[in-house]
């Protein structure tokens, strides 16, 4: 190892349902190693800040910013990505988000749906009002929040 | 298949998360750039020295002005003053002045502070309107890239006249003057504007989120002095556009750093960087009308001001297309109006969604709503008596009137409920907004009908959300009788599609559809004299429309003919259309509107006349759409766009220091409306007449919702509280002060 190069601390967890085993500088954050090691780029960049919840992943079915968690500290964890939603075909929420034409320029959709996957895990029965607040943290600026809501409804209580 | 709401083609990539937006592509071997700017508006360059940089680990090349052709190569889309790089001195906050490309985005990124830059910050900058109308501030461009302009040694970009009659103050019962502000706001699209661009052989292929992809090759050919057969332009589906993803911005930069490395080069900015990149033009209107006691509209006079920022880009465009409509969709004898564009030392104002309408309607409809109180005329009913009939030249020598308006309007008032009564504290308001679409136009598509009765659609169109790949397959599906399902429309590639002129003015399913529905017809000609030929029937005894071929009394869906239509070699019919709008060269605008968007937005608002808190319980939108070709998709524009346009109403403005920096860059502390801040009920509709110029009598829709939201809901605050505030965003700060201002 160099001089100034940082010591790569070990990681292991599960990604979508895959063991994986890599090495990580301390600094780096789960969307980055997500998007660039793993090269799954459905969780999103946008703020970099924990507000727009472009890149929503789940951590032991916890619907975080991945942007704000570092990689090492999900050593041992399930995370689930967008593209973890459905191994076969679409899930019902995935259908739902087409059958009411909620995904517009789609960007921020893969966050949309993680945090909704996450939030019908807690809550499979849940009011217009729950689901508003339960994605209140991830922006859409086409604003098709009206189409995401139903959708959410829609795939409530459907088999995830 | 019209009226129809089948799922979005690209959905399911949507929703997969492999849908490739330009930074989820990766390219072997390329170097990430960084942006060197300084942190301040206005300074002058008096040296850069990159020795540091280029010596830091992983960085392999600094592009400082003097690594570019001399003089400095400018671009734009009317007006080629944009450097690639600041030249002499920055005139914003975020003009770059070097770039960094490294191996890594953190190499890239730390490169860049070591970029050291001399500079001796210039004071004294021009941030508002009347920093620019002061004969005493700074030029923000030297006279000298403005050669022959009267303007040159002023910060007036241009001055925009228009008008009919005669102003006679004599011959109004009631004049109502007053000044309407509407801030600097931002696009915000969750996709961060991302570039990139490789070395091909002897051209250069480029990626970019951008809306009008053949004017960014067709800048890159010039300034890199390549033949547009050399310049390849890849253009993903932008993740938001919303206007600021239209032109070229730092593509020519990202080229020449490709060029000179020879490797493939990658720019991606932060959210931050986008508020320094695009915004709206900022704006304050005089609109001083004159009216008859029972209503009726003597004269108006409009006197408008934008900055622009400290390049045109688009902005002299946006203040002179949208003032041209400033008067509205009334019948207005006497109209004067002025509209001015401002350079200043801020961001670059460019399109965006409404195109400078949302700031002049927020102005008119608030001064009519003033007018119908003072006069207590109600205020749907001033708007109904003024408004023009159908095929009723409003403007001189422009298109006329071209819907039945008052459906809509009536419309939104059955919706809303105009009549009934409301609780304590609930104000209800109401207002309309009228765009042009575009003016000219030249597309063209070409579709492939293919052995097994599926069909591919070429269009150079950009799907960013509107869904146009969605639209475009349900006309084929129309016009040939192929599945929905069998169809695949490709975009984003100038070497893959034919031209097209750009993705803006809701032009799209009008002028790419007229396009599309032109080289359908091309395939159904094809289809008869191949027909005829194989059955030995004369072409005059074939006709095919739609799906369907008919000969002789007997008719077949082109679905079951196809194979014997192509015979035993197979193969493919190939269709090409064209769909041109040349324009007129001696219109103030170049030419007529193609067709108007007219929207209608009503809403009941609660105030807390404690707080100044507002809550909207319920909002309609209503649009005169000519024919909804996909509901669902037509609503989510409207609803979509309603929402944004709450933005700037309620709650989003940039906010600048004493030099000129952006203090709120990013989503902290620039707020958009979240699923949170929504009405609690919203209600859309579309008035249908098919009296659209596109195919099916359609008309655009996708900026329409957002045209009149701010009139609306400050005619309900006013209505609620009894206050009017005439600067946006209209906060709980401004209507508390508003308030203890009238006790």
């Amino acid at each position: 190892m160099g001089e100034g190069e940082a010591v790569m601390i070990p990681v292991a967890m599960s990604v979508n349902g895959r063991p994986v085993e890599l090495e990580v500088a301390p600094g780096s954050f789960l969307l980055e190693v997500i998007r660039d090691a793993l090269e799954l780029t459905g969780p999103k960049e946008c703020c970099l800040e924990g507000e727009c919840g472009a890149c929503t992943v789940m951590v032991d079915g916890v619907s975080i910013n991945s942007c704000l968690v570092l990689a090492a500290e999900v050593h041992g964890s399930d995370i689930t990505t967008v593209e973890g939603l459905a191994t076969d075909g679409l899930s019902a929420l995935q259908g739902a988000f087409l059958d009411h034409a909620a995904a517009q320029c789609g960007y921020c959709i893969p966050g949309q749906l993680v945090a909704a996957r996450a939030f019908l895990d807690v809550n499979s029965n849940p009011t217009r009002a729950e689901v508003r607040e339960a994605l209140a943290g991830n922006l859409c600026r086409c604003a098709g929040y009206e189409q995401i809501t139903d959708a959410v409804l829609d795939a409530a209580g459907a088999p995830s | 298949m019209i009226g129809a709401s089948p799922r979005r083609i690209g959905g399911i990539t949507r929703v997969k998360g492999t849908q490739k937006y330009v930074s989820d592509i990766r390219l072997e071997n390329v170097l990430h750039v960084k942006l060197v700017t300084l942190d301040v508006a206005r300074a002058r360059i008096d040296g850069i020295d990159s020795s540091k940089a280029l010596q830091a680990p992983q960085v392999i090349d600094v592009i400082t002005p003097d690594e570019l052709p001399h003089p400095i190569p400018r671009f734009g889309p009317l007006f080629r003053d944009r450097p690639v790089l600041a030249v002499g001195e920055t005139r914003y906050h975020g003009e770059p002045v070097a770039a960094v490309a490294a191996e890594t985005p953190e190499a890239a990124a730390h490169g860049a502070k070591l970029v050291k830059v001399d500079h001796e910050p210039l004071g004294g900058g021009v941030f508002s309107i009347s920093d620019a109308l002061d004969p005493e501030s700074p030029l923000v461009q030297g006279p000298d890239l403005r050669p022959n302009d009267p303007f040159a040694n002023s910060n007036i970009f241009r001055e925009h006249r228009y008008g009919w009659g005669e102003i006679d103050e004599a011959a109004a019962d009631l004049i109502v003057d007053h000044d309407y502000g509407f801030p600097m706001i931002t696009q915000f699209a969750i996709e961060p504007h991302a570039f990139m661009a490789a070395p091909d052989g002897d051209g250069i292929e480029v990626w970019s989120s951008v809306q009008h992809p053949f004017l960014l090759q067709k800048t890159l050919g010039r300034v890199l002095d390549l033949p547009l057969s050399r310049v390849r332009v890849h253009a993903p589906d932008p993740g938001g556009g919303f206007g600021g993803k239209q032109n070229p911005k730092y593509e020519p930069l990202v080229a020449f750093i490709a060029m000179r490395t020879g490797r493939p080069a990658r720019l991606v900015l932060s959210l931050g960087e986008t508020f320094q990149t695009v915004r709206r033009t900022s704006a304050e209107i005089r609109v001083r009308s004159g009216f008859k006691t029972d209503g009726t509209l003597v004269f108006q006079d409009i006197d408008a001001n934008f900055l622009m920022g400290a390049y045109a880009d688009i902005a002299d465009r946006v203040v002179g297309k949208s003032g041209y409509l400033a008067a509205g969709p009334y019948r207005v004898p006497n109209v004067q109006i002025l509209a001015r564009g401002l350079l200043s030392h801020t961001t670059p104002s460019t399109a965006m969604r409404g195109f400078g309408i949302p700031q002049l309607t927020w102005a008119r409809e608030s001064n009519l709503d003033e007018a119908a109180r003072q006069l207590d005329v109600d205020r749907v009913q001033i708007r109904l008596m003024n408004l023009p009939e159908k095929g009723e030249q409003f403007i001189p020598d422009e298109t006329p009137a071209d819907g039945e308006w008052r459906q809509a309007l009536e419309r939104a008032a059955e919706l809303i409920e105009w009549e009934a009564p409301k609780p304590e504290g609930r104000g209800r308001g109401f207002a309309v907004g009228l765009k042009s679409g575009p003016t000219t136009g030249l597309s063209y598509s070409t579709v492939r009908l293919l052995a097994d009765c599926s069909a591919l659609i070429y269009a150079g169109t950009s799907d960013m959300g509107q869904g146009a790949r969605t639209i475009f397959a349900q006309l084929v599906s129309e016009e040939l009788g192929v599945d929905f399902d069998q169809i695949s429309v490709v975009m984003g590639d100038t070497s893959r599609v034919p031209y097209d002129q750009q993705t803006s003015a809701s032009r799209s399913s009008v002028l790419m559809g007229n396009a599309i529905y032109s080289a359908c017809e091309d395939i159904r000609s094809q289809i008869r004299r191949r027909f005829a030929e194989r059955r030995g029937l004369d072409e005059s005894e074939v006709a095919v429309t739609q799906g369907t071929i008919r000969w002789n009394g007997q008719e077949s869906p082109i679905r079951d003919e196809i194979a014997n239509v192509l015979g035993p070699l197979g193969g493919e019919i190939i269709g090409n259309g064209e769909m041109r709008v040349e324009g007129d060269p001696d219109h103030p605008l170049g030419g007529r509107a193609v067709f108007y968007e007219l929207h209608v937005a009503a809403c009941d608002v609660e105030v807390d006349a404690e707080t100044g808190a507002i809550e909207i319980p319920r909002y309609v939108t209503v649009g005169d759409v000519g024919r909804s070709m996909n509901p669902r998709q037509v609503a989510g524009q409207d609803e979509g766009a309603a929402i944004m346009g709450l933005g700037h109403t309620l709650m989003e403005r940039m906010i600048l220091d004493e030099s000129g920096r952006i203090l709120n860059m990013g989503a902290v502390d620039y707020r958009i409306l979240t699923s949170m801040d929504v009405p609690t009920e919203m209600i859309s509709d579309s008035i249908e007449n098919a009296d659209g110029p596109g195919p099916f009598g359609i008309k655009g829709v996708s900026e329409g919702g957002l045209l009149a939201t701010s009139a609306a809901v400050g005619s309900a605050v006013t209505d609620a509280v009894g206050v009017n505030v005439r600067d946006l965003p209209i906060t709980p700060e401004s209507i508390w002060r508003a308030i203890k201002e009238q006790q």
